[in-house]
């Protein structure tokens, strides 16, 4: 399906050009010239302003605004020591270079007002989604501030002013399509579906069944598409159990729902409890279904009030009920919040250790990661299948179904397989995007927002962390789905569910990200990886092995720069072109063997006094 | 005839409940399907080395999948060690028996390794120390290495238990006299067969040659010199016979000085290291604190002395830094250590993840962390002196023994990349801490005084002419496979100029790394911007600025000048080398803390992973390399693979070489703690995710 379309997209990154002709380019530059431009992308102003930079101080420059992102470049040079190499805010012929898409603005606020005292002391500060904060200061006279206050608000938000987001405005080419990275026939296919036991069913083609739902559903073989109708009046949003992953050998499965709508009353469904008994018996076991209800379970009790709940006993008597204790999107909003407040400007010296458990980000990485390692582990041993499910069934839900599949089934931690697995479990199955991060939207306060992605990315950091070699991917790759899915850069992450995208016609008129990541993998590649089929990750859910991602959510202090590249991977590197070096050599020296036989050799020099030795004691 | 017998814990099968009838015969417990018949572990002893007491039928726990299983053995007690003996240790394969250590078993616990031993009495745990009147059911022996042995002696017999119990805390306990260290009978019954290559050994700093060379190394030799009035230690026995002064010093100016009661000798300020730049590191005891004002006159005349000496060209300004007063105590650093090695001394399981949950608050409780923390930044502070200040640097300490040898090992790991070749810092060890007299015997309290007087004398190891083994000799510990994990492979070495000029190269310094001398502080910014910044933050930012912007103090702090310049630059391996000290770098030495904890290890994980591909790759590209030459030399193509040092090992523990292979099945640990109170957000917490009343649909 890839190859179908390559003729459309064949042009390189126009990206990764203008970056490299920037850092090259010398003093004089016209203005069009001295801000990237993406094709699509429009200069809107440009201002003269003092970046109040935390790390190097105050510094003058000039800032551009397009329809895509902020730009400021500095007019002075800084003083040598200040200077750090930071490869997230470029230093080009001295110069600071800030480059920041207006969509990870989240609040813009005016600093100061026209009773403050001195000539410039008024400015901006902007609150970003990427834990940072980015101060400006303006001169006072003809409306600069205002008018960049403006300008930033209407392209931030484009929502609140009936502008497009520039996702729909971005003219990049790659020369591979992201959008065909994932097809779920296929998807399923790779896993053995359908089989015996369980069907794909399109009864959600039009989306009728459930409108955040994907349009092709497995569900099992024995469950008519009546039964699942009926099924889907008892489960909060229609959010009927489908099945997310198949054992290849032991056929127990993992499937994901929402809350039964049990309510105050304790209501009971008989289509519903006849509908798990049928998921249990797909793969012959005698053992009880397994039910993970995500939630803590004074939450799951509290649920029944506004008419949720969980599966009780005395309705479901093959069923047995979990609950993992993880809490709720707002206390994970929270969370972040705190964690920004440790690290940013300055990281908090003295009491860091405490600063860093008083935000309990780390506590909620364990709880997720444990609950998901009881579901692998569950269908791993065979034991029994799993039914995972939280309120709604799109956040906490597809935080462990997709981090129990990367623990299950090495295909997803391939770069492709990865993505595949985003796009199945978190995009297709709706998790809210839209309102999550708030694209394009001003509401800062909404209550809606939580980092419940970058919460199951960070988990997968902490995985690949622990398991240096089981990754196709690196860090960068982890950290640039992270700046574009706030970007609005590419279509990817836009609206809350797949039948919102289909009406919007996402991936006809707006580029995918895998594009990007796709026609430069190299770059997105972890040296060490070693494939391992069916081998089974289970990290250590302990504080003793869980980390504060450094390079992820400090990355703008340069101070607490990590060594770049890692020693390690650097001098892997080295020795892999060594190595494939020598086998050149080798090979050069096997021909030259076999063609001259009988010919003394005529190279003077021994080989090893004509290239390097590895440098490293045997 | 003897069995696995599953004893409880985790989820397992209970233990018979713990009756004092020892004799429940191994038969009658129950026992795992698999029966085993006891094998004759022989007990292996060390030249020199005597079995003092021994007991049977002990029960060794061992953890696996969280719950607890025993191993059924001989527990022995030597004049060197605790000893196990059982069958656990033949599953082993030979791979890893190569890591192994070949003087301390797995499942030995030397004399000196033992921290505390505690009984278990009726499920109580009690600490044990001296005549005991009744004996535990259960022992369990906190190590100095940080492992834990727990042994079941309820089918022991009672006389055996008996023996063996007042055994161990007699022989770990009691004090001990020198002279019945084990090292000195392995000494004399061991052959020392140590083969030096005498371009390739460790500097053990105890003749007068080792000092010069050293001078010659550092180019001290051009203001200091080697001194030997202290040979025989016929001076004083507290001082190196050999040591390093400042040239002028006359040699007799020394013995002058002794015969006042206070040998005035230890106050000489002793030469440890010289910068490239000519500025040294120096130490000396501090004065005690004296009465007579005639013995106070002569201290001061002997010090002026030497300040002359030193004050005058061609030596820089000295910097003293006083340890005893401006840095942290002894007590300080023994309080923090205590504390944070019980966080891995854990006993089970449910131990592991109770503490788990506040483990971050109990880490920056114990202070380690931040006294490590201390202690790096001194020495920053110190080469910043030396290095960007030229100045010379005098260590000033009560004993000059302790934190000198920290503090001047420090500084001279990250000022010269010598210290950091495994040769070069086992002769840094040799000449800081072993020649520095920092007493070993007293801070590990290998003879186990209680009396807290410090300075004991009589009890110089150095006077001793035995010739000792050493511990250099990595030989006679490990097998060659295995003494390969103690190179570091990121380790490039220096590229070498060819031969004829490798000897100048050898002693020379990386001159062309040092940081410009000059203080290139930054301009100041341009009037009029600075001002607007400066009403800028003053009117907007208000309180917060502090954290926005660093103050304009702090940029004045050389330290942070120096520390924030090095940095930002690219590092040279080979140059000065300066760690992160902030919050988040300075973390948890897990290899060594968590190494035999079985709850943390990783399974084909950490970052043993990623060295195990580094050291395969090595291997794969040193056969290449062989290939060519001998492609080259005899036109024949070798068959012979390199050995891999980890192959049929894909998946090793993220604690190897600690705990060895894969010994664990491949079940997750799960943690078994709950989750603590969200205080302030227990409100946030009971909200739920979205507001819609689902009630109607």
């Amino acid at each position: 399906m890839a190859s179908a379309s390559t003729s459309k997209y064949n042009s390189h990154s126009l990206e990764n050009e203008s970056i490299k002709r920037t850092s090259r380019d010398g003093v004089n530059r016209d203005l069009t010239e001295a801000v990237p431009r993406l094709p699509g992308e429009t200069l809107i102003t440009d201002k003269e302003v003092i970046y109040i930079c935390p790390f190097n101080g105050p510094i003058k420059g000039r800032v551009y605004i397009t329809n895509y992102r902020l730009y400021l470049r500095s007019l002075e040079t800084l003083s040598s020591h200040w200077r750090f190499e930071v490869d997230t805010c470029l230093f080009q012929d001295s110069s600071l270079i800030l480059d920041v898409p207006l969509g990870v603005i989240s609040r813009i606020e005016k600093m100061g007002g026209a009773t403050s005292r001195g000539e410039n002391s008024y400015g901006l500060d902007i609150t970003c989604k990427d834990m940072r904060n980015l101060r400006f200061a303006l001169k006072q006279e003809g409306h600069s501030r205002r008018d960049m206050f403006e300008i930033l608000t209407r392209y931030a938000f484009p929502l609140a002013h009936s502008l497009p987001l520039f996702a729909f405005l971005n003219e990049e080419k790659f020369n591979v399509d992201g959008w065909t990275v994932y097809n779920p026939v296929e998807e399923y296919r790779r896993q053995g579906l359908p089989n015996h036991h369980w069907r794909i069913t399109f009864i959600n083609k039009c989306y009728e069944l459930c409108d955040t739902y994907p349009a092709l559903l497995v569900v099992p073989y024995r469950a008519s598409d009546d039964d699942l109708r009926r099924v889907a009046t008892f489960r909060s949003r229609n959010r009927i159990p489908v099945l997310s992953w198949i054992h290849p050998e032991n056929k127990t499965v993992i499937v994901r729902c929402s809350q039964p709508l049990v309510g105050m009353s304790g209501k009971r469904n008989k289509d519903d409890e006849k509908y798990l008994d049928v998921i249990r018996e797909t793969n012959k076991q005698i053992s009880k279904l397994t039910i993970y209800d995500a939630r803590p379970s004074v939450n799951a009790v509290a649920n029944k009030a506004t008419g949720g709940g969980y599966e009780s006993d005395d309705a479901y008597h093959n069923a047995e009920l979990f609950f993992l204790d993880i809490h709720n999107i707002h206390v994970m909003r929270e969370s972040l919040k705190k964690v920004k407040d440790i690290v940013y400007p300055n990281v908090e010296e003295s009491h860091w250790l405490s600063s860093l458990e008083s935000t309990h980000w780390l506590e909620h990485i364990k709880l997720v990661l444990t609950g998901a390692i009881q579901v692998a582990d569950k269908v791993s041993s065979g034991k029994s299948s799993v039914l995972v499910h939280c309120s709604d069934g799109w956040d906490r839900t597809a935080q462990l179904t997709s981090l129990a599949m990367l623990m299950l089934d090495s295909f997803y931690r391939s770069i492709e397989g990865f993505e595949i697995l985003v796009q199945k479990e978190w995009i297709s199955f709706g998790h809210k995007f839209a309102s999550r991060i708030g694209h394009g939207d001003k509401n800062h306060t909404d209550a809606d927002r939580s980092p419940i992605f970058l919460q199951f990315i960070d988990c997968v950091w902490q995985m690949s962390k622990q398991f240096p070699t089981a990754f196709e991917f690196n860090e960068q790759f982890l950290i640039i789905i992270l700046d574009h899915l706030y970007s609005c850069r590419f279509g990817t992450f836009l609206f809350n569910c797949e039948s919102a995208r289909e009406r919007q016609k996402v991936t006809e008129r707006t580029v995918s990200l895998w594009s990007l990541i796709n026609s430069n993998k190299e770059k997105f590649k972890n040296p060490f990886y070693t494939k391992e089929i069916n081998r089974v990750l289970y990290p250590v859910a302990s504080m003793r092995h869980l980390e504060l991602w450094v390079n992820y959510y400090i990355r703008w202090n340069p101070r607490i720069k990590q060594q770049q590249p890692n020693p390690v991977e650097q001098r892997y590197m080295e020795l892999l072109a060594l190595r494939d070096e020598y086998i050149k050599r080798l090979e050069e020296l096997q021909l030259a063997n076999s063609a001259k036989l009988s010919d003394p050799p005529t190279s003077p020099s021994s080989p090893s006094q004509m290239m390097p030795h590895v440098q490293t004691h045997f | 005839m003897l069995g696995k017998g599953v004893v409880g814990g985790g989820g397992g099968t209970k233990a018979p409940k713990p009756s004092f009838v020892s004799y429940v015969r191994p038969e009658e417990i129950h026992t795992n399907e698999k029966e085993v018949t006891e094998k004759e572990v022989t007990l292996h002893l060390l030249p020199g080395e005597q079995l003092l007491c021994e007991a049977s039928t002990v029960l060794k726990y061992v953890q696996e999948d969280s719950c607890q299983h025993g191993v059924y053995g001989r527990l022995v007690c030597t004049d060197f060690k605790i000893a196990f003996l059982g069958d656990d240790e033949s599953a082993l394969d030979n791979d890893e028996t190569q890591f192994k250590n070949k003087v301390i078993g797995e499942n030995d616990i030397t004399l000196h390794c033992v921290d505390q031993i505690y009984g278990v009495f009726d499920e109580k745990k009690k600490t044990l120390f001296g005549q005991l009147k009744k004996y535990p059911e259960k022992l369990i022996i906190h190590c100095k290495d940080l492992r834990v042995f727990q042994f079941c002696l309820r089918y022991t017999k009672e006389e055996e238990v008996k023996r063996i119990v007042s055994g161990i805390i007699h022989h770990t306990q009691a004090p001990k006299l020198l002279k019945r260290l084990f090292l000195f009978s392995y000494a004399t019954a061991a052959q020392n067969n140590t083969v030096t290559d005498p371009k390739n050994h460790t500097v053990m700093f105890d003749t007068l040659k080792d000092w010069c060379w050293e001078l010659e190394r550092t180019k001290g030799n051009m203001k200091y010199k080697a001194v030997s009035v202290n040979e025989g230690y016929k001076v004083c026995e507290r001082l190196p016979a050999y040591f390093v002064v400042p040239t002028p010093l006359p040699e007799e100016n020394v013995q002058r000085f002794q015969g006042h009661g206070i040998p005035l000798y230890l106050f000489l300020q002793i030469w440890c290291w010289s910068c490239h730049n000519g500025s040294a590191l120096l130490k000396m005891s501090a004065l005690p604190k004296e009465q007579d004002d005639g013995i106070l006159q002569i201290q001061k005349s002997f010090l002026d002395g030497i300040y002359k000496t030193i004050h005058r060209p061609p030596y820089e300004i000295v910097k003293t830094e006083d340890l005893s007063s401006n840095f942290l105590s002894l007590q300080e650093i023994q309080t923090a250590y205590s504390k944070f090695k019980q966080l891995f001394l854990i006993d089970n399981s449910t131990e592991f993840w109770d503490t788990d949950i506040k483990w971050f608050s109990l880490l920056e409780s114990s202070s380690w962390l931040d006294i490590i923390r201390r202690c790096l930044k001194k020495a920053i502070e110190i080469t910043e002196c030396m290095e960007a200040q030229n100045m010379n640097v005098l260590l000033l300490e009560e004993n000059a023994s302790d934190l000198c040898c920290l503090i001047s090992s420090l500084v001279q790991l990250m000022m010269d990349p010598h210290c950091r070749t495994r040769i070069g810092f086992q002769s840094l060890i040799q000449k800081e801490w072993v020649m520095g007299g920092h007493c070993f015997l007293d801070r590990c309290n290998h003879l186990r005084q209680n009396d807290k007087e410090e300075g004991r004398e009589g009890q110089d190891t150095q006077s001793k002419p035995l010739n000792l083994l050493t511990v250099w000799d990595w030989s006679v510990q490990f097998e060659p496979k295995a003494q390969t994990l103690l190179k570091n492979p990121l380790y490039v070495e220096k590229p070498k100029l060819d031969k004829g000029q490798r000897k100048g190269m050898r002693f020379k310094h990386q001159r062309q790394l040092s940081l410009p001398l000059t203080q290139s502080k930054s301009s100041p910014k341009r009037g009029f911007f600075r001002e607007e910044t400066d009403h800028l933050i003053k009117n907007l930012l208000g309180k917060r600025i502090s954290k926005l912007i660093n103050s304009s103090d702090e940029l004045q702090d050389n330290f942070r000048e120096f520390y924030d310049s090095w940095h930002s630059k690219s590092t040279d391996y080979h140059g000065l080398l300066l760690p992160h000290i902030e919050g988040p770098e300075i973390k948890v030495w897990a290899q060594r803390y968590l190494r035999w904890i079985p709850e943390a290890q990783i399974l084909g994980g950490g970052q043993v992973a990623t060295l195990s591909k580094l050291l395969e790759m090595m291997e794969e590209v040193q056969s290449l390399q062989e290939k060519i030459d001998e492609r080259h030399h005899s036109q024949q193509a070798p068959q012979a693979e390199a050995p891999c040092l980890l192959r049929n090992s894909a998946r090793l523990s993220s604690l190897f070489p600690f705990a060895l292979l894969q010994r664990h099945s491949s079940k997750p640990v799960l943690p078994t703690s709950g989750w603590k109170a969200l205080g302030d957000e227990d409100d946030l917490a009971k909200r739920e995710d979205e507001f819609v009343d689902l009630g109607d649909v």
